[in-house]
């Protein structure tokens, strides 16, 4: 599957939650769908979206935080998985796109490409709740499980290593953020 | 006993507390110890443990947007370990960070393993046009934790404090 159709799959529950992205593919994805003032887009630091949405979900116990990690990125920062694991935030849910690349970068091949599996990792971590999958219908399930369960959950979606022609929005990064903090605040 | 000063420890805590500090990051490190275990013992905190420092800062910036305010402490070595987050997560985002650095490598250092990195803090703080300042006799600790948090709000960037020997450690030499 393309990382725009699971996107585009769970878009209706993002829109209900806070959500905290990745750079690059993931975020102009998502903004090509939609933006709204409850997403935030770390379009640099990478690894540290889900040490983010471990911050937010810990100041926010009562609010649900997607996060929209890639395979690139999380592989940078696979301590923070034991973090994760080790404060269980049970309003997280975090979604790996493993497209086995560093697509923006000339799309590079990651150790996911010759078999390091993330959600394996995860679980040894202690993450509770983890699955791979593949295809869109197991991914759509996959997460809405994730969402009732009310237990940390990282889910690796496989997806194509293709994304959009450019990864710069109109979107500033500033004004991401205030807004973004503005909204969850409130 | 340790030689890491309890009383001047309780000081710094308190004034982070005083700020309104409600969650920190730590990674254990000897001077640290007290702290660490006073943000344990303390209902009204949270407390992450790190596998690496540059968590803390994507920790202290979802902190921070969500509304609640943060502290990071750690090693000198844990801040030379956390520089492209606190460039491209807080820097980037202006994000107000409040950095707890114990000061090691400096003189009266017995330990060889420390002396490098003490040898460049103050130097990467200034490259990063971070504001910092020494926290070493503890009549001043209080007001200089206000005075950082103060300034790291008002300015939304990071702001380091030094502690320093002089006030973490008990022991001579």
């Amino acid at each position: 599957m393309k990382r725009l159709d699971p996107l585009n799959a769970i878009y209706s529950r993002l829109e209900e939650r806070i959500v905290v992205t990745i750079m690059g593919a993931c975020a102009a994805e998502l903004q090509s769908i939609g933006h709204r003032p409850h997403f935030f887009y770390l379009q640099h630091a990478m690894g540290l979206a889900s040490s983010m949405g471990l911050g937010i979900a810990l100041s926010k116990p009562d609010r649900q935080v997607v996060v929209l990690d890639g395979d690139g990125s999380i592989l940078m920062n696979l301590g923070g998985l034991t973090t994760l694991a080790r404060y269980r935030p049970r309003n997280l849910v975090h979604v790996v796109f493993d497209n086995q690349s560093l697509l923006s970068v000339g799309g590079f091949p990651t150790a996911t490409a010759t078999g390091t599996d993330l959600a394996g990792i995860a679980a040894a971590a202690g993450v509770p709740r983890t699955e791979t999958v593949s295809m869109l219908d197991a991914f759509t399930r996959a997460f809405d499980e994730a969402l009732g369960a009310g237990d940390l959950t990282t889910i690796v979606a496989k997806v194509e290593a293709v994304g959009p022609a450019a990864f710069v929005t109109d979107l500033s990064l500033l004004e991401n953020r205030f807004q973004f903090a503005r909204a969850i605040r409130s | 006993m340790s030689p890491v000063s309890t009383s001047n420890s309780r000081i710094v805590y308190d004034s982070l507390k005083a700020c309104g500090i409600r969650l920190m990051s730590a990674l254990p490190e000897t001077w640290l110890v007290h702290l660490i275990r006073m943000a344990e013992e303390d209902a009204e905190m949270t407390l992450v443990r790190l596998a690496k420092e540059e968590e803390g800062v994507g920790i202290s910036a979802g902190a921070h947007l969500a509304g609640v305010k943060s502290a990071m402490l750690m090693q000198n070595h844990g801040f030379l370990a956390s520089i492209n987050g606190i460039v491209s997560c807080a820097q980037l985002y202006h994000i107000p960070l409040l950095m707890l650095i114990s000061y090691r490598g400096e003189f009266g250092e017995r330990d060889p393993w420390q002396t490098e990195g003490g040898g460049v803090t103050e130097d990467v703080l200034r490259a990063l046009r971070i504001p910092f300042s020494h926290l070493d006799r503890a009549d001043q600790v209080p007001a200089r934790i206000a005075d950082a948090q103060a300034l790291a709000l008002s300015a939304n960037k990071p702001v380091a404090l030094l502690l320093c020997r002089n006030l973490m450690w008990e022991e001579g030499g």
